[in-house]
């Protein structure tokens, strides 16, 4: 027996912690197909489907959820396409202040985020700013940025000079080096950062909490039903996001897996 | 070199290069012509490099100009120059196969089908059944072999390649010099070689130019730099060469020269001008012209020969040769090669000895240099 657990111990405490690490998701699911007494979704009753036959039954959540995507997709997009092109300024240019920069990057994640999100609303309020999907956008791009810079850096910094020289010497103009061979090479570390961005983005609750005025996002929308009662949708939603997610990588995996094949076959 | 108007020689005229206060390149004169094979060699840091990168176009020069056949190609962008580059390191795109490699250059340029081009070049450097591999997945000399592909498939005028061997292992090294010559022969085109191996320099290459310091020491066929050399430089640089202080005595058709009490001869034609009597010289001779002879039989050596008598300080068994030390009057550390084909067991470290050669494997130089330049230091033998 003894003998048994020591060869086991590695694979014993792997799943011991992918246990620890699934099991609230776990939760969410099983919960999507609770039919509860009452309005809190807390304790099993009985099993029923109703809720992901009906997602947006519930008033106004199907609108917070397009509302997220919505935030979540800009965001996404806005910091990707600045933090990117912070990245290479960063990693490629020598100029005066930029030891600065590559401090200042770092401030919005060192910076706890509930004085950031009250900072912000000073800053909103005393420009006259109209509060609502604008200023959260704003706020977003701008802690989603961070985050985007150091995986585009990683990538960037770690991209051997002499190719760019090799497409430039190969005829390519710098357009057609850029599209070409910085932006493929680059790719892993943008899509990297864009993933994070999305993820921040849709997921935030403080900073977004202060500054959206009346529009109300998801994450805002089942705090504010946790004070009524919690609709079962919340936990269709959140399941599918997940499934969505794990589709994504499953499907990623299965690509490079196949890509290899072919390569070896070959 | 030639003066007629042709395609592919590369004239460099009075082409250097600063940075801020540091002068990579001297201003230089350079004409490569056209479908020979090239070499600049050099330790790092002497601005070969630079050179090249200035052909290319990846640097700008400071002052000079690049010309390439007629055309004056200064102030081209290098995606515009009719000439590709062999990178150290050989830069091989790596989220493209080796096909896509090849075609890079065809394809910007617009050329619709390069299927069959790409294979004759894969065929070339005998890489046909790889084309669908990612460069991660070829070995140094694979990758090697298509970065050489991957330039050529271009018919640039001028290939350049930078230390294209530096990456890979003294066997692979030997085959891929010959490799590269069989390539160059194939197609004609001129290559323009960067490298610091003095020896790969030698055997491949049809004209070597020997930089130092931002500067060309001396340019030539790899025979004539090596049995001329004009320079203490090229001398230790190229090789190994015995540099022996002398004072000059004589100035004939040989000139005569006396070094720690001995008599050494020279032709006068492979002495820097000017030479006279009473002035200093340095006397060089390459170890493998020297033969060791025991002190005992010193009356046996013709006479004639130069000699000078010493006493072995310490051997070295290579297998084809033996390399001795030799410490006598007009030097320490004297190098002596000799072909194991009857070996004196004699010859052990402490043994007088004389060594004796042709005055006519004889050469001079300027004794006003630094003896020691261009020999290899301890940390700097790469």
């Amino acid at each position: 027996m003894p003998n048994w657990i020591r060869r086991n111990l590695v694979v014993l405490a792997g799943l011991l912690t992918l246990v620890y690490l699934t099991l609230p998701n776990v939760v969410v699911l099983v919960f999507s197909f609770n039919r509860p007494d009452g309005r809190f979704n807390y304790t099993w009753r009985r099993f029923s489907a109703d809720a992901w036959k009906d997602p947006c039954g519930v008033p106004d959540l199907c609108g917070a959820l397009a509302l997220s995507l919505q935030l979540a997709a800009w965001a996404t997009l806005g910091a990707t396409v600045l933090g990117t092109m912070i990245a290479f300024a960063l990693v490629r240019y020598r100029f005066r202040a930029r030891g600065a920069v590559n401090a200042l990057i770092f401030l919005p994640m060192s910076m706890p985020e509930v004085v950031m999100a009250a900072s912000l609303l000073t800053l909103f309020l005393n420009m006259g700013a109209e509060l609502g999907f604008w200023t959260v956008l704003i706020a977003h791009v701008m802690f989603c940025l961070s985050f985007v810079v150091v995986a585009v850096k990683a990538r960037v910094t770690a991209m051997d000079p002499r190719l760019e020289e090799a497409a430039r010497d190969l005829y390519a103009g710098p357009v057609q080096t850029f599209l070409r061979v910085t932006l493929p090479i680059a790719a892993p570390g943008i899509a990297a950062g864009a993933l994070l961005a999305f993820a921040l983005s849709f997921d935030d609750f403080v900073i977004t909490n202060f500054n959206a005025g009346s529009a109300v996002t998801f994450p805002m929308f089942v705090w504010g039903s946790a004070q009524r009662g919690t609709p079962v949708q919340i936990n269709v939603v959140g399941t599918a996001m997940f499934a969505v997610a794990v589709l994504a990588v499953v499907a990623g995996q299965l690509l490079t897996a196949r890509r290899k094949r072919a390569e070896e076959h070959h | 070199m030639t003066d007629t108007p042709t395609g592919g020689d590369v004239r460099l005229t009075g082409i250097s290069k600063t940075y801020g206060s540091f002068t990579a390149v001297h201003p230089l004169d350079l004409t490569v012509p056209e479908g020979s094979f090239f070499a600049l060699l050099g330790a790092s840091g002497c601005g070969k490099t630079t050179t090249l990168r200035m052909i290319a176009g990846l640097e700008e020069p400071t002052t000079g100009t690049v010309l390439l056949g007629d055309r004056d190609v200064t102030d081209l962008p290098p995606h515009k120059r009719p000439v590709n580059t062999v990178f150290q390191s050989y830069a091989l795109f790596p989220h493209l196969d080796v096909h896509e490699n090849i075609a890079f250059g065809l394809r910007r340029r617009g050329v619709r089908s390069v299927r069959r081009q790409v294979d004759e070049m894969l065929e070339l450097v005998q890489l046909g059944d790889k084309a669908r591999h990612r460069p991660h997945q070829l070995s140094g000399g694979q990758q090697q072999r298509v970065a050489v592909a991957r330039a050529l498939i271009n018919h640039p005028r001028v290939l350049l390649l930078d230390e294209p061997l530096g990456a890979l292992d003294l066997k692979l090294r030997r085959r891929m010099q010959l490799e590269l010559k069989r390539i160059q022969t194939e197609v004609g085109i001129t290559f323009v070689h960067v490298t610091h191996d003095q020896e790969e320099a030698m055997t491949m290459a049809d004209t070597v130019a020997v930089m130092n310091a931002g500067r060309v020491e001396q340019m030539g066929a790899p025979a004539e730099l090596y049995d001329n050399p004009r320079t203490t430089f090229v001398a230790n640089f190229l090789g190994t060469s015995n540099l022996i202080e002398a004072e000059v005595v004589e100035v004939g058709a040989d000139v005569v020269a006396t070094a720690g009490g001995g008599t050494l001869r020279l032709p006068a034609d492979r002495c820097p001008a000017p030479v006279r009597a009473g002035g200093r010289l340095l006397v060089g001779i390459r170890p493998e012209k020297i033969t060791l002879a025991h002190a005992d039989d010193a009356d046996a050596i013709p006479s004639g020969r130069n000699r000078t008598a010493g006493r072995i300080a310490d051997t070295s068994f290579i297998g084809v040769s033996t390399q001795y030390a030799v410490d006598g009057p007009a030097g320490t550390g004297l190098q002596v090669y000799e072909q194991n084909i009857e070996r004196d067991p004699r010859l052990v470290p402490g043994a007088e000895v004389v060594l004796h050669w042709n005055p006519a494997h004889t050469f001079g130089l300027d004794a006003a240099q630094d003896v020691e330049a261009g020999a290899p230091t301890v940390e700097g033998a790469a």
